[in-house]
């Protein structure tokens, strides 16, 4: 025990020595907290809208000035011909190409029926997707308008209509920074505590001084704990920052209880120092270290659930991510923080990153050689 | 056989073809200061960091300090200091820090941490330069340092790994007092270096080429088998025919 207060005597005194790392515990959680949810925003407004109108009627008129004053959409172009659309697409000008056929007013109004074509550019799929949908209920609204304008007697109009109401629980108004916060407060305590670990150990080979170390009748489990422990503090104090500046700039106060936040964000910050310390053990310079982190930050955060929903993924992709314990880290975050779950609630992902924590760990031990 | 602290019997390490260090047999007595020479790339710090526990031997077998090799490593590492050829104190802490982490690693009580690190920077001389980094020090003060950590626990041996390399002439003979006044407290030294100055202050010698070693005994026989003048003509009448280099 007393090898341990000597060993995090020293790593604390270096890491108090050296500012950049300071800064960057404290700096970069509270710029990342504040652009990120900001910017991260999966509404989707601007969508550059190019009309392709062969009809040139006044219900021609109506639809364009709908679409257009719903807000989301930019008229780029209004064009004659398809193919003027298609070039306005093809130069990135048009997102989505609405086209309006000759005869659509009159069709509407004698055969009761007219069809429309939406051309969508899905170069990106996102601003693709929502536009589509967004315009699609658009028409559908205009739809039901003019439905009424032209059959003033509903009752006898035939097509019954089934409206869907929702209410959003947890978020009440759909705001994404609810949703991201949560999300980008797990990414942060994980590149934090990831990074240092895995350059902490390498350094130590690179400078030599790990040799010293190593020539001493030093525990290979006390070296761990002793550069476990004082990145397990700094990761506490970086998810403690996190959880200020969401309240005070995003006024999000965790629903559920903060003990239980801390004790998940505890157990999953062992596991990922853990990893880092595993990574630290196999690589001989700081540069090997930082790709080989960065790859595997690269998945855990793309993969992790925090952009994209893990259930819409393919079936391997899922199997894939219940290895990944920044997905169980999002996904407690956003179950505690907005929707109040207890410790019952988290207690599987609780066991698994206990085992996560436990496996890496040991390995990173069994790793860690003192003779080659 | 109580005398002995070191005794290796062929000692090997092989790096894929390549044999760094080739058979390597013989003894170092207690209190000895034992010069361990060799032309750059011979196999010196190979042998070393095998004899420290620091790398594992291929095949052969040794003792240090009455331990296996292969099996007792931590305790070998208990009776040992090592210094190594790169200073590899941490350079962001003061003097007085790294007396005291290292100390403490070795199980130093804290009464001991204390006296031993006032009692450290007096001998040195670096009393102004006690709270300060050790990354400002001068190469000289830093090796006098790192000697001084190594034998902090008071080992059965001190390894050290040219511990006088790129330091000037006046530090390179007050680090040989500190070596003598370590070996006077019944520390055997166990040294390699490239100054055949240094060779002439140790009891006995030994010299490696290309992996193995060519000649041991004391400077003044070894003069006399080769036929010397001085120990620079031995090293050069065996280094001559020596194939590796780095």
């Amino acid at each position: 025990m007393r090898t341990i207060r000597f060993l995090l005597e020293k790593e604390f005194r270096q890491i108090f020595r050296n500012r950049a790392i300071l800064l960057m515990i404290i700096v970069m959680p509270t710029i990342q907290l504040i652009i990120l949810p900001l910017a991260a925003n999966y509404e989707v407004k601007n969508i550059n809208l190019s009309v392709v109108d062969h009809d040139h009627s006044g219900y021609a008129q109506k639809l364009i000035s709908k679409v257009t004053a719903s807000g989301y959409f930019k008229l780029t172009g209004y064009n004659v011909s398809f193919k003027e659309g298609m070039k306005l697409i093809e130069a990135d000008e048009a997102d989505l190409i609405l086209e309006i056929p000759q005869d659509f007013e009159r069709n509407l109004v004698r055969e009761d029926q007219q069809q429309l074509f939406i051309a969508v550019n899905a170069i990106n799929g996102v601003k693709a997707n929502l536009g589509g949908a967004y315009l699609g209920s658009i028409i559908r609204d205009f739809n039901k308008e003019i439905r009424s304008e032209l059959l003033p007697i509903s009752r006898f109009n035939g097509a019954a209509g089934i409206e869907l109401t929702s209410s959003n629980r947890y978020n009440p108004f759909m705001q994404y920074k609810f949703f991201m916060v949560p999300g980008i407060m797990a990414i942060l305590v994980t590149m934090v505590g990831g990074f240092l670990s895995a350059l902490n150990i390498v350094k130590e080979k690179e400078f030599g001084t790990i040799e010293q170390i190593n020539v001493t009748p030093i525990r290979k489990h006390h070296f761990i704990l002793g550069k476990l422990i004082p990145f397990w503090a700094l990761g506490n104090v970086v998810f403690t920052i996190g959880l200020l500046v969401s309240w005070l700039i995003y006024g999000i106060v965790p629903v559920g209880n903060l003990l239980v936040l801390y004790f998940f964000a505890s157990v999953f910050l062992l596991a990922i120092l853990g990893f880092g310390l595993l990574i630290s053990t196999f690589c001989d310079t700081q540069q090997q270290a930082m790709f080989i982190m960065f790859f595997f930050m690269m998945i855990f955060i793309l993969m992790g659930g925090l952009f994209t929903p893990i259930d819409s993924m393919p079936e391997w992709a899922k199997v894939l991510s219940r290895f990944n314990p920044v997905s169980y880290m999002i996904a407690v975050m956003r179950m505690v923080i907005l929707k109040g779950s207890g410790f019952k609630d988290i207690l599987p992902q609780l066991g698994t990153m206990a085992l996560f924590a436990l496996v890496l760990n040991t390995w990173a031990v069994i790793n860690y050689k003192k003779r080659n | 056989m109580e005398n002995v602290v070191i005794k290796t019997d062929k000692l090997t390490k092989r790096f894929g073809d390549f044999i760094a260090a080739n058979e390597i047999t013989f003894e170092v007595k207690k209190g000895e200061i034992f010069g361990f020479l060799g032309a750059n790339g011979a196999g010196k710090t190979t042998a070393m960091r095998m004899l420290c526990g620091l790398s594992m031997p291929s095949s052969g077998t040794a003792t240090i300090a009455g331990f296996n090799v292969y099996k007792q490593t931590e305790d070998i590492k208990r009776n040992i200091g090592y210094m190594s050829q790169k200073f590899s104190l941490y350079e962001d802490l003061t003097v007085l820090e790294n007396i005291r982490f290292f100390g403490g690693i070795y199980g130093l009580s804290n009464r001991e941490l204390k006296s031993k690190g006032e009692e450290l920077v007096e001998q040195l001389g670096l009393q102004k330069e006690a709270k300060k980094l050790v990354q400002a020090l001068p190469l000289g003060w830093k090796q006098k340092l790192s000697f001084s950590v190594a034998v902090l626990h008071q080992p059965k041996i001190v390894f050290l790994d040219e511990p006088t390399g790129g330091v000037d002439p006046v530090t390179r003979r007050q680090f040989w007092d500190l070596i003598y006044e370590a070996s006077a407290k019944g520390i055997t030294i166990f040294v390699t270096t490239h100054y055949m100055d240094e060779a002439e202050y140790c009891d006995r010698l030994s010299i490696m080429v290309d992996g193995k070693i060519e000649a041991l005994d004391s400077p003044a026989n070894l003069k006399k088998q080769f036929k010397a003048a001085s120990m620079d003509d031995v090293f050069y009448q065996l280094a001559r025919g020596a194939k590796r280099s780095d």
